[in-house]
This record gives structure tokens, sequence and C-alpha cells, in this order.
């Protein structure tokens, strides 16, 4: 049967249009149902002996997501009408159905009620879409009921009081998810009910704890229309929020139409928005502008300052300014030139599900029942949220899951509901899971396409490949690899051979992914998608599948393997005379790790060539850094530190500062050589479309906190060019010997981190790495596990006419969206790497309270904040009670010191303490490292 | 846009990938002409007219005096869209169309049997909505055979595209925009031959036959795949005609 659907529409252009549809309306549609004879069909989803076939509404279908995903939840029945619906409205929701559906183990069912001739509704005059679409589940559950016959019963699940209401006086079993659940007799369950909060369920249930407490906190979000007239007109901008990882009461919004960021100060300016939304921001007239701290007193939620890891840059060291400092920058000058404003709507909800546990609360009296809890986020940029909860006290020493669902203007804080629970707090699996989850990294099991794309295994060098004439045989050279203890994906070897007229080849061999990771494949895709290798304590997670992470592209000892080689000649003055790039066949004839190499340097009883080898290039190194020093590279410093891991428990067993030998200094010279060297090819080849590697310039305000502490110790830091800065680094001398080491490590985390960007975004000038001091940079030697230097390698081939460039460089704006999700990929990659240091370093200490020297690195009112060398951690020390302000000590903020007047007792800035480390939980299961002056 | 729901493995009008449009023909709809056809699939209707055999008006036209001369106009109707533009004639795309379904026809009249006279055959689209091609020649094979005009074989044709990586059959005017490749065929229903064979976008449909391999050699695109899939849309338009002419109905 043949119905035309017609309606009008308007074009892009403007156009008034009447769009006629074809609509087939079908008699072999199956019903699904396996007690089902008439229909025929092969597949049977829903079961036989179901209790009941549920039929979902949208609405049910938007909100209770997380309930249909609880495997309690079965022999659901989708309408088609509902799924469309649902993706007009929430793509992510609808992708989430979708998955369920397509789910064997789920008996979940699409009936395409739409195109049924016997199910499909046509629109009555004057009704509105909503109405024929309730119409349309109302006809189709009848439809289901009568075609099944008395035997099922078939129950039309709705939150909607009217539809419900209509379907019962047609004679259909409607019930609300609540009352459905509760018949299922699962109180766990009952958790993952949103209990939603418009007129459209009874209300009288749910009661409302704090009576006392309703009042408006928040100003109303202005409609959608008065938001799109005030965007056109200019009174709002529109951007992405972003909170500050730091100060979750500051956000800023990147607004085009004014071309700067947006500040945004307080909870109350952000009006509900969350991180990631998309907002309409209002101005703030610019006297107000630089009101900038006062908000933070406001909120009433103790910022508290825990133990963490010493940050390694900018990017990872709280922004947040400290109290005592605005004091003294002369008012806030340097903060007015950036326009303040407020939230006034919010055009998309980022609302996710986050990762947490509840805040420690006693347990209401008649346990059992509801409760409601507050839900703390471990991603501190997002407010805690209320939840309700029939089992508090199992979800109390739990990390769970939580999703948002609402924010009314009454509440301080967003409602949600729980998700799931991943695992005990502190429990090393699940944190690690937690970490995972929190910085987006992608742990599934590579899928069976991404797998299908690997050649066949075991691979050997196949005569091809020998053949190849863009391949140079280099297997009869002496190439050699060096790595950290344990590497399995080596992806760099060298090779050093002295040449007749006194000069020296050196080469640089990176193992060739290229030649397995083809462009387009869903290898390819899977890793631009992971973008990186992820290395925590004891695991790791890989970019491409283990069997090319460890065999194939790791360039190993005594076996062929495919490589792309930079390969210079050196004078033994490390000067450059030519470089050139091949791909190229090797076998290396040593894998060492750095000590192995250092003790073979430093025995000077061993003159085996491989050992020459070594020292060649160790000579060769050393003027190239030395040089590179003089161009004004900075040797920063930073405190990385190395667990040694039990191998049954996997806990830590010892912790020690990361030791960098002259054999690491040696490798990581030659690479940033090839990578040069290979950033000024690509560049001449495809000046507009190569991905390189910046490191921008640290503004005077970044290192602001830098030279106050310098100049407190009576240190004077040039820091006018990064040759000025590092010579006045090296200068940095006193009598303590740890000193130079100390000021290096502050200055490292007062730079931002280096990023990649493609070529034709910015201009030559831009392209700088001040950390490097190059002109141009990038990365290549590293392609089994970054996906940046598989983009560069195909760059390189092409620039060498080996392969042709595909077609994504074509693309500029797509490029861009690559190098932006490496950035992305690269950032949540170190800070998970971070995060399971931390939490290695908490369980380490659990067992083990320890006296340790520590050193002072900031001054604040009511104590110092304690950086600790052995251990690589940083932590606050508290002199006084925590809540006194201040107290009875004074800070002086030139000499960046306290004292207790009346006393001699004072500290300052870079002075040595003793402290004592131990774990304490000051509430159950919230174990926190503390540290203590002794 | 998902053209093919994956859930169900319906189309967006709920035909599934290897069905066509709802056909309907009528014949003798214009009373002057020699033999007319109004001729309809989905939204997609077309009407086409036979004048001849008749005597060459322009003797400068004729090639071969032992074959008959076929001529075709094909012409969209300006109210055959939605937004009614006016349809200049003879531009580029009807010009090309109707050389394309001359030469079909001619392929499948006995033109020798007609020496020194023309045949003159209009199709003229009412009402657009993707595969006007396939509809018109369609439409024509009926109007010759409503002609009385000796033929070889009846010519049936209909195109297909390649969506959400599945085949479809008979393209409507959403799949058709979509941007995928397509085919039109047309084929000689009982004789099994192909008369006619269009591809748009033929790089992609290439891809599309490499993807069919796992792509672990790229480069060496085996031919062999771009038949099996010419091949399995050839299969639908024939499964297509037996729909149209059932066995022992014949209009000669």
């Amino acid at each position: 049967m043949l119905q035309s659907k017609t309606f009008v529409k308007k074009t892009k252009a403007g156009r008034v249009q009447k769009v006629v549809r074809e609509h087939y309306l079908r008699d072999d549609i199956s019903c699904g149902a396996a007690s089902c004879s008439t229909c025929g069909a092969v597949e049977h989803p829903l079961s036989a002996d179901a209790g009941a076939i549920l039929v979902v509404d949208t609405n049910v279908v938007l909100h209770q997501i997380d309930l249909l995903e609880n495997p309690a939840i079965d022999d659901v029945v989708l309408l088609s009408v509902v799924l469309d619906e649902v993706k007009n409205k929430n793509l992510a929701v609808f992708n989430r159905i979708k998955a369920l559906c397509s789910n064997k183990a789920r008996r979940f069912f699409v009936f395409t009620n739409e195109h049924h001739r016997d199910t499909y509704v046509k629109e009555m005059v004057g009704e509105s879409p909503n109405d024929r679409n309730d119409r349309a589940i109302r006809v189709a559950t009848r439809w289901y009921q009568s075609h099944l016959g008395e035997n099922v019963k078939v129950l039309l699940i709705t939150n909607d009081r009217d539809n419900k209401r209509k379907a019962i006086e047609e004679g259909i079993n409607a019930e609300t998810v609540e009352s459905y659940v509760r018949s299922l007799a699962q109180p766990g369950l009952l958790d993952l009910v949103v209990v939603s909060t418009s007129g459209d369920v009874t209300m009288e249930d749910v009661e409302d704890l704090r009576p006392s407490k309703k009042k408006v906190i928040y100003s109303e979000h202005k409609p959608m229309s008065e938001i799109t007239a005030g965007l056109r007109c200019g009174i709002y901008h529109q951007g992405k929020l972003r909170v500050n990882r730091y100060n979750p009461f500051e956000a800023y919004v990147g607004s085009e139409s004014i071309g700067d960021e947006i500040v945004i100060h307080g909870r109350s300016n952000m009006n509900r928005a969350f991180d990631g939304d998309i907002v309409a921001v209002e101005l703030l007239p610019q006297d107000q502008w630089h009101e900038s701290k006062s908000f933070i007193a406001d909120d009433d939620e103790d910022e508290e300052e825990d133990v963490h890891l010493a940050p390694n840059s900018a990017d990872d060291a709280p922004r947040k300014a400290n109290p005592t400092q605005s004091t003294v920058a002369s008012s806030a000058d340097s903060v007015s030139s950036r326009p303040v404003g407020r939230v006034v709507g919010i055009i998309k909800r980022n609302w996710n599900s986050y990762c947490g546990s509840l805040e420690p609360m006693p347990m209401p009296a008649g346990s059992g029942g509801v409760a409601h809890a507050l839900f703390v986020s471990k991603d501190r940029r997002i407010p805690k949220v209320r939840i309700q909860t029939r089992q508090l006290s199992n979800l109390l020493d739990k990390r769970i899951i939580v999703a948002v669902d609402s924010w009314d203007v009454l509440s301080r804080y967003p409602s949600g509901h729980y998700v799931r629970t991943i695992g005990d707090i502190g429990d090393k699996d699940t944190e690690t899971e937690v970490v995972l989850i929190e910085n987006d990294i992608n742990t599934r099991p590579f899928s069976t396409q991404v797998l299908a794309c690997l050649p066949p295994l075991p691979w050997t060098l196949s005569p091809e490949d020998l053949a190849n004439p863009n391949r140079q045989d280099l297997r009869h050279v002496r190439v050699f690899s060096v790595d950290p203890p344990g590497c399995r994906d080596i992806d760099d070897a060298l090779h050093c051979t002295p040449l007749p007229n006194g000069n020296f080849e050196v080469g640089v061999h990176i193992a060739d992914v290229t030649n397995f990771v083809h462009p387009g494949t869903p290898l390819d895709e899977e890793a631009a998608q992971r973008g990186t290798s992820v290395y925590l304590v004891g695991q790791r997670i890989d970019m491409l599948p283990k069997p090319l992470t460890e065999d194939v592209c790791s360039l190993r000892a005594d076996v062929e393997r495919l490589a792309f080689s930079v390969i210079w000649e050196m004078t033994p003055h490390a000067d450059i005379i030519s470089t050139r790039y091949t791909k190229s066949v090797i076998k290396s004839c040593a894998a060492m790790s750095y000590v192995e190499a250092q003790a073979r340097m430093d025995d000077s009883r061993l003159v085996d060539p491989l050992t020459v080898d070594l020292r060649n290039l160790n000579k060769l190194a050393k003027i190239m850094r030395h040089r590179r020093c003089e161009r004004g590279a900075l040797t920063l410093a930073s405190a990385e530190v190395k667990f040694e891991i039990d191998s049954e428990t996997h806990d830590p067993l010892d912790i020690g500062i990361y030791q960098i030998r002259e054999a690491n200094q040696m490798i990581e010279e030659f690479m940033l050589a090839a990578n040069i060297s290979v950033a000024e090819k690509i560049l001449k080849h495809f000046p507009l479309c190569s991905l390189l590697r910046r490191h921008p310039s640290p503004t005077k305000e970044m290192l602001e906190p830098l030279l106050r502490t310098a100049s407190s110790v009576g240190l004077n830091l040039d820091v006018s060019s990064s040759k000025a800065l590092a010579e006045s680094l090296d200068n940095a001398k006193n009598d303590d010997p740890y000193f130079n080491k100390l000021i290096r490590i502050l200055a490292t985390r007062c730079m931002t981190q280096a990023v990649y960007f493609c070529s034709g975004d910015l201009t030559f000038s831009e392209y700088y790495h001040y950390g490097l001091a190059a002109s141009l940079y990038t990365h290549f030697t590293s392609p089994i596990r970054r996906y940046a230097d598989v983009i560069v390698h195909r760059l390189l081939a092409a620039a060498l006419d080996i392969a042709k460039l595909p077609p994504l460089f074509q693309d500029g704006p797509q490029l861009t969206g690559v190098a932006d999700n490496l950035n992305y990929r690269h950032r949540n990659a170190q800070m998970a790497s971070r995060a399971s240091v931390e939490l290695h370093t908490l369980i380490y200490f659990r067992t083990r309270p320890t006296d340790t020297e520590a050193r002072i690195v900031k001054i604040k009112a009511n104590g110092f904040i304690v950086f600790v060398p052995k251990f690589g951690i940083e932590g606050p020390i508290y002199l006084t009670p925590k809540g006194d302000k201040g107290g009875d000590w004074v800070v002086d903020e030139v000499h960046q010191r306290v004292t207790k007047p009346g006393t001699n007792i004072s500290y300052a800035v870079l002075q040595t303490v003793m402290i004592h480390m131990e774990v304490v939980e000051p509430q159950p299961h919230r174990p926190k490292l503390q540290l203590t002056l002794i | 846009m998902e053209y093919v729901n994956l859930l169900t493995g319906f189309r967006v009008d709920g035909r599934r990938p290897n069905e066509m449009r709802q056909l309907k023909g009528e014949v003798g709809v214009v009373a002057r002409a020699d033999g007319s056809a109004l001729f309809e699939m989905g939204n997609t209707r077309v009407i086409a007219a036979v004048y001849g055999p008749r005597e060459v008006q322009n003797k400068g036209q004729q090639v071969n005096s032992k074959e008959a001369l076929v001529r075709c106009e094909y012409r969209m109707a300006d109210f055959s869209t939605g937004d009614r533009r006016r349809k200049p004639k003879g531009d580029r795309r009807s010009t090309e169309i109707s050389l394309v379904i001359r030469q079909t026809m001619e392929a499948s009249i006995l033109t020798h049997l007609m020496p020194r006279s023309q045949i003159d055959i209009f199709v003229q689209v009412l009402q657009a909505d993707a595969g006007t091609r396939a509809a018109c020649i369609n439409a024509a094979t009926l109007a010759l055979a409503d002609a009385g005009i000796p033929m070889r074989d009846i010519v049936t044709s209909c195109s297909a595209g390649y969506l959400c990586s599945t085949p479809l059959l008979d393209l409507n005017y959403i799949e058709d925009s979509a941007g995928g490749p397509d085919v039109t065929v047309g084929i000689l229903a009982k004789m099994d031959k192909v008369t006619l064979l269009q591809v748009t976008k033929y790089h992609e449909l290439l891809l599309i036959a490499a993807s069919f391999r796992t792509p672990l050699v790229l480069s060496s695109i085996h031919t062999n795949s771009i038949t099996t899939i010419l091949h399995t849309m050839c299969s639908l338009v024939k499964h297509f005609s037996c729909h149209l002419y059932p066995e022992g109905h014949c209009f000669l």
C-alpha cells in the first residue's frame, strides 16, 4: 500500500518548497516475538516466556537510558517512531539505544511501526506532531496486544500522565517507569530511575527534603528565541565553556565574535553551565571586569590542597593565583584587560557521566529507604551532583559513575542518577580504571576489522621488500638500539660508521610503521583516534595492535626489520655535511638498555666495534648538545619518578627519581637532530600541510612566580629570551648542590607544553620551539607509539616521491582537526600517567610512613607548599590548624617568608625542612597522603 | 544520514534494498500518436509518444537508407520538480539523455525492416523523483510496442546505487541526491543482454570494489570485483524486468 507524505519545507536559499515523498506500508514486518506463529520471522529477539513485553515511549528512552541498559530490563519493543524522535532530540542517547538494539545478548526489538499496514497513523487535522506520535505508540501497543493474544502481556511504559490515561481508556496496559521498576522488586534498579522534575510524573511520592532552601540560586536561562536574537545583534556571544582544571570557579568561553576568551568568575555567573557546554554569554560592564577573585569566597566549598605529583609544566600546575599574590601585583590591572561575562543561556549541553564517589555522610535513620547523597566527581571541573539512592551503605566506599539529568534554578547542585559501580575506593584496579575513564582513554581491545589489517603473522622480510628500488638494504651496517630497560616497542635504532675521510656516517633508523598502516584503513583510523600509546605504572595501552607494537615494527635485535632512515655525514666536530632520507632494511645487532650502553662506554677495557661506535656517537652528541645550549636551548629539569613493581601483586616496592644518564642524553640528541632534519624536509615540500610541533614562548605573567621566588633568594634571572634564561639558569649557583636543579624545576613548570599544529595555520615565526631553541621541529622518531609520527612518515615518504600524499593533507581544516585531536590525546595520556604515578605513590606510602627532606617552593598564608625531591611530589604543610586562616604567622611577601612574631622561627622559600609523610584517613575510605613538619 | 536503517534494514521510504518502487503503466494515452504510454515508478511519472514509422522528413538526416532513422527528444516539464524553474530546451543534460534513449531504443528496434523511414520518440517527464532516465526508457518501450514497431526484444531499465555499504535498487530522490555512486542499466529482458550501462562516480565505485576485498593490496584493484558489483546490479534489474513483463506476456 502506498501512502504519500507531503510537507512544506524551507530550502537553504530561503525558498519555501513542497516536498512529496513516498511512504510504503507493508504487511511483511515481523513482530519479533517467539510466541508468535503468524509472522514467521527467523529471528525472535523477544523471548517466549517473557513476563511482559514492554513498549517504551520517547521520553522514557531519552531519560531512562541507564535503566534500559541494565540487564534486568529486557523484552523491549522500540518503535521506529520512538527511535526517530530520540535521534532528533539526542544523538548520544540514540547511539546508546542503537547499540542496545544490535546487541545479541539483549532482547530488544525494533518494530517499524511507521511502515506497518496496521500501525501506521495519519496525522489528524489539528493534531500536533507530538500527539500524533503518542497516538502512534498507543496504536502499536494495542496492535501488539491483539496480535500476540491474551497469553502475553504487553505493557506501555510512559511517564506522560496524559498518554497513560488515554492508553488505559483505550484498554492498553500502561505504567510509569517507577511503578514498573518497583514491581520488579530489585531495589538496586530503582537508583537508575531518573526522577523527573517536570510535571509529568506525580510528585506526591517525591518528597522535598530541603523545603527551607527553596530559594532561587541561579538566574533563569533566557529562552532560545531571545538567545538567537541576542546573538544576531551582538548582545550575546556564543562559545564553548571551558572550566579551569584547577579552579572550578573560573571558566573561559572562547568567543569568535569577540575574538578573545571571555572569563567567567564564580558558579552564579556560570549559571549551571558545565565544562564543554555551548553557551551564550553576556559581557559584564567594564567596571566589573577586575573583580576576579571575590567570587571564590562566595561559594562555601573548601578548596583543600592535596598532595600531588610535582607539575612538569605550566599546564599541569594550578593556574589559580594565590590570594596573597593579588595584593602584591598592584591591583588587578593585568586581569582587567580580559573581558568578563556571565552565562545567560545554554545552547547545547555536554552532560555526560562522571567518575567519582559520594561525599561521606552519616547513614540516614531507617536505612534501606531513599537517601539523598552528594556525589563528588574526580574531575574538579564538575560540580557536586545530587543523587538519590536506596543502597547508600553499599555505595559510600565505592567509586561510582553518575549521570547528570537536570539542574534547577532552585538547586545549588545539579541532580543526577547512579549509573554503575566501578569498585572500591583506593583499590588499585578501580582507581586505574577511573584514571582511564576520566582521561577518555580507549582501552577496548582492537576490533576484528582493525586486526584484519595486520600483515600475515609471523611476518618475515619478503623478497619484494628487498627488490623495492626505494628501499635500501642496510643489513650489513652495524645498527643498534638503546632504550629504557624492558622496552618492547623499540622504534629507533642508530649506527655510526667512520668514513675514510675522517668523517662519520651517522644514521637514525625509525620503524617503518607506515609500511603496515595504510591511510584510510580501519587500523589507521583506530590509531588516529587513539593518537598515542598511554604509559601507566606497570601497564601500557597501545596505539597499534600488539603484533605490530612488539614484533613486526619493533626494531629488535638480530631480526630483519623495515625502517625509515635519516643518514647524515658528519665531521668529527658534528657539523652536518649532507643529509639523506631513505626507506631501508636493517638488522639490529644489539638492543641495549641505557644502563648497559652507559656501562659499555664507561668500561675502558672494552674496545669492540660496538663500544667504539657508542663512544663516537657520544662524542658527537656532546658537541651537538653544547651547540644547542649555546643557541639558547633550555636544560630543564623535571622530577620524574620510577617505581619498582612487585611482579605478582603489582604493588609498588620502591620509588625513586628516574636517573638520567649520558646514554639517555646521547639518544635524545640524535632523535632531536633527526626530527629537525625531517621537519625541514617536509616543510620545504609541503609548506601548507606539514604537521609540526611548536613550543610557545612563555609570557611574562607565566614566569612571574619564578621571578618572585628567585628574587627573594637574591637571584636575578633574565627572561628576555630563551638564551638569556638558559644562561642565567646556568649561573644560578650557590653553595647548595641541589639549588640549581630546584630553580630549573621551578622554571620548567612555568612553561606551557609544546603542541602539534598544521603549518598552513600559522606564520613561520610562530613555528618556533622555545624549549629546544629550534625554528622548526616535528615528531618523526616514535611512530609505534605516536600517531603524529605516522603522519610525518607519510609526509616524508611523499616528499621523497616514494608514496602519494593521502587525500587528508589536501583538506586543511581536517588536518587541523587531526592535530587538535593529537594534542588532546597527548595531553590526556600525560594526565593519565601522572594520575597513575600519584596513585602508586599513595599505595606505596600506605604501608611505609617516611621521614624525608623537602624544599619549600611556595609560601602561603597559613603554611607553605613543599616539594619532595626524592619522590617527586608536592604538597601543603599547614602551620596552623585548618580553618584558622593566617593565625599568628606573618607573611613577608618580598622575601617569601613566614615568621612567627616574637620568636625567631621562620620559613623561607627554597629552605630545606624535614617532613614526615604518612597516609591518613580523615574520613573513612578516603585515604590521603599527609605531610607534617618535624 | 542513514539511508538504510541498520536495525531494521528498511530504506527511508519503507522499501527493502532490493525492492523497487510501485510501477504503473498505461498505453494509448495520446490519441494522436501512433503509440504512447504513461509510465510511473513511484513518484517519477513520464509520458512517451511515438510517431512512425513514417517518411523521412529531412533527407539530410538520413545516414543509411537501408535502415530506419530513430530520433528521440527528452524533456522535463517545467513543473516536474519542486522548485518551479524554467528549463531551457536542449540543455546539456536533456541532449545527453535524448541520445542515450535513442541509442538504447535503436539497439532493440529492427530498423532494417523499415528502410527510408523515420521513427520519432518523444518523452516528457511530468514528475521527477529520480530515475527519470530509466523510467523514460521503459515508457518508450511501451510506446514503441503500442505503435506496433517491430523490436528484437523488450528493453527494460532501472537504476541502482550504493549507499551505507548496501546496494540499493531503484533510488528515489533522497537517495539519489545523497551523492553515492549509481548505475543505470538497460537490458534486453529475454535475450539477457545489456544494452545500456551508465555509471556515475566511477572512481567511488572502484573504491567500493576495493573495500570488498580486504585492503591488503590496495593498489591492485581487481576489475573482477567491479564486475561482481555490476552483475549484482544487473541481476537486480533483471529481477525488475521479470516483474514488469511476466512470462507469456508479449506486446509484439
